[in-house]
């Protein structure tokens, strides 16, 4: 299976540190607000699962084909 | 580091008004990671400082799971034994959670600020009318919370007479006795089913029907755990914001050069919100313990496996973090405070808690621009032997 892009608006993230709690391996705090460990992970539902608990939406994972999978509309 | 022969009791004492138990700043200095006794489940370590709070409300090594059904350091003597989602650790928190997540993005809470502004100003229209003074607990910091998240779940508003006083038992620690605070919690869950019950007969789009969905339609959650999320959400969705409006407005009453910085630039309701929810410690006890599921050090006291860690109400008060810590200041540029707390944990309806008190606090201000306290600070009665601190009554003059 091809890798999600996991990205990270730093400007939306209020550092909740929900995701980097949950899902330790792809996120982390940064001067208090999430950054994405890499841009490029193997499917997981870590991930998307952080992104639909995310208050401000601001991850954004994408599938191999580009399309956005979390946080649905 | 040495730790005292005699742990502490704690909590210290009954809560007294909004003060700050000046204990935790003198642990602070000499003891950031201590040993105190707990009125029933034995000793825990306490924290202080910011940092130490932070790692244990975002490091998985430290379990809400843990403590359901055990006998651990708590300040009521009911052991935890109902599953909900403030005691469940990943992934089973993450199962549950992301099944509301969605109603309670800063998004869609923002969708509701407009319904939040037609009641405060109608719950005012009424405090205008009837005159001087006005209980502002029941005229303007109930409703808006309960009327909201009644709407977003599904809950019906009429009945809040019943659901109120449940929920006030059920977030009892010394008010009512064990039996009472059990007979609410289950007084709560048979309501909830009810509703749920109500929904598999006609589907709903509401929160309460979302879940019903979720669990009929993709089994995604335990029947219990469908009727503890619906009280969960119906109980915390009130009361914590119900409480923190009548506390932010006490303490704006009793700081009349903030309150008169306030009135001057309502531009700052916003920052004054962030910083009187830092200032202000919302929990009236203990609150709940985290248990170590593996040895961990904080601030050179190792943690062992099994030990229980209550992260106090000191961490927002941490001078390391914030400058003059017993101040309220509008204008702190990073206000990191921990009041929703850190972490899987995170409070699910901070934007929405956010949202009411901005709406609640800026509209009273706006509307009432002599108001105050109708009675001496001193004698604002407040509630006592509960989960949270919050005025019984708040009666006020303009």
């Amino acid at each position: 299976m091809s890798k999600w892009q996991v990205q990270v608006d730093r400007e939306a993230c209020i550092g909740t540190g929900m995701c980097a709690s949950s899902a330790a391996a792809y996120f982390r705090l940064e001067n208090g607000k999430s950054t994405a460990v890499q841009d490029f992970v193997e499917p997981d539902e870590l991930v998307t699962d952080a992104a639909e608990s995310c208050p401000m939406e601001a991850i954004l994972v994408r599938d191999g084909d580009g399309v956005v999978i979390a946080p649905e509309p | 580091m040495t730790t005292s022969q005699q742990p502490r009791s704690y909590p210290f004492g009954e809560a007294v008004r909004l003060d700050l138990d000046p204990t935790y700043e003198q642990l602070r200095e000499t003891e950031p990671v201590s040993r105190v006794r707990l009125p029933y489940g034995g000793d825990a370590w306490l924290l202080t400082k910011y940092d130490d709070v932070r790692t244990v409300l975002g490091d998985l090594r430290f379990s809400r799971a843990a403590v359901v059904g055990r006998d651990v350091p708590r300040a009521s003597p009911a052991i935890m034994s109902r599953p909900s989602i403030l005691n469940m650790d990943p992934p089973e928190h993450g199962r549950l959670r992301k099944l509301v997540a969605k109603g309670f993005t800063m998004r869609r809470v923002e969708q509701l600020r407009e319904r939040a502004q037609d009641l405060v100003d109608g719950l005012l229209d009424d405090v205008e009318a009837k005159g001087a003074p006005a209980d502002l607990v029941e005229a303007l910091n109930m409703p808006l919370p309960i009327t909201i998240i009644c709407e977003l779940l599904g809950v019906p508003y009429e009945d809040r007479g019943e659901f109120r006083n449940w929920s006030d038992r059920a977030l009892a620690i010394t008010a009512f006795t064990p039996e009472e605070i059990t007979s609410a919690f289950e007084s709560l869950q048979d309501y909830i089913a009810g509703l749920v019950a109500e929904r598999r007969k006609s589907p709903t789009e509401d929160v309460l029907g979302t879940l019903v969905t979720a669990r009929d339609e993709g089994d995604r959650l335990s029947e219990e755990e469908l009727v503890n999320f619906g009280v969960t959400l119906l109980v915390a969705g009130h009361e914590t914001t119900a409480n923190q409006l009548g506390n932010f407005t006490y303490q704006l009453l009793t700081h009349p050069e903030r309150l008169a910085e306030l009135r001057a630039d309502p531009d700052l309701v916003p920052a004054a919100v962030e910083e009187l929810l830092r200032i202000t410690p919302l929990g009236g006890s203990a609150g709940f313990p985290r248990i170590a599921v593996e040895d961990v050090e904080l601030s050179g006291v190792t943690v062992k496996a099994g030990d229980a860690v209550f992260i106090g109400q000191a961490g927002n008060r941490d001078p390391a973090v914030f400058d003059r810590p017993g101040e309220i200041d509008f204008h702190r540029e990073n206000n990191a405070h921990v009041a929703f707390g850190h972490g899987v944990h995170h409070c699910i309806g901070a934007p929405l808690a956010r949202m009411e008190l901005q709406v609640g606090i800026g509209t009273l201000l706006r509307r009432f621009p002599t108001l105050e306290l109708a009675v001496p600070a001193d004698e604002v009665p407040f509630r006592k032997g509960r989960l949270v601190r919050g005025p019984d009554q708040l009666l006020v003059r303009w």
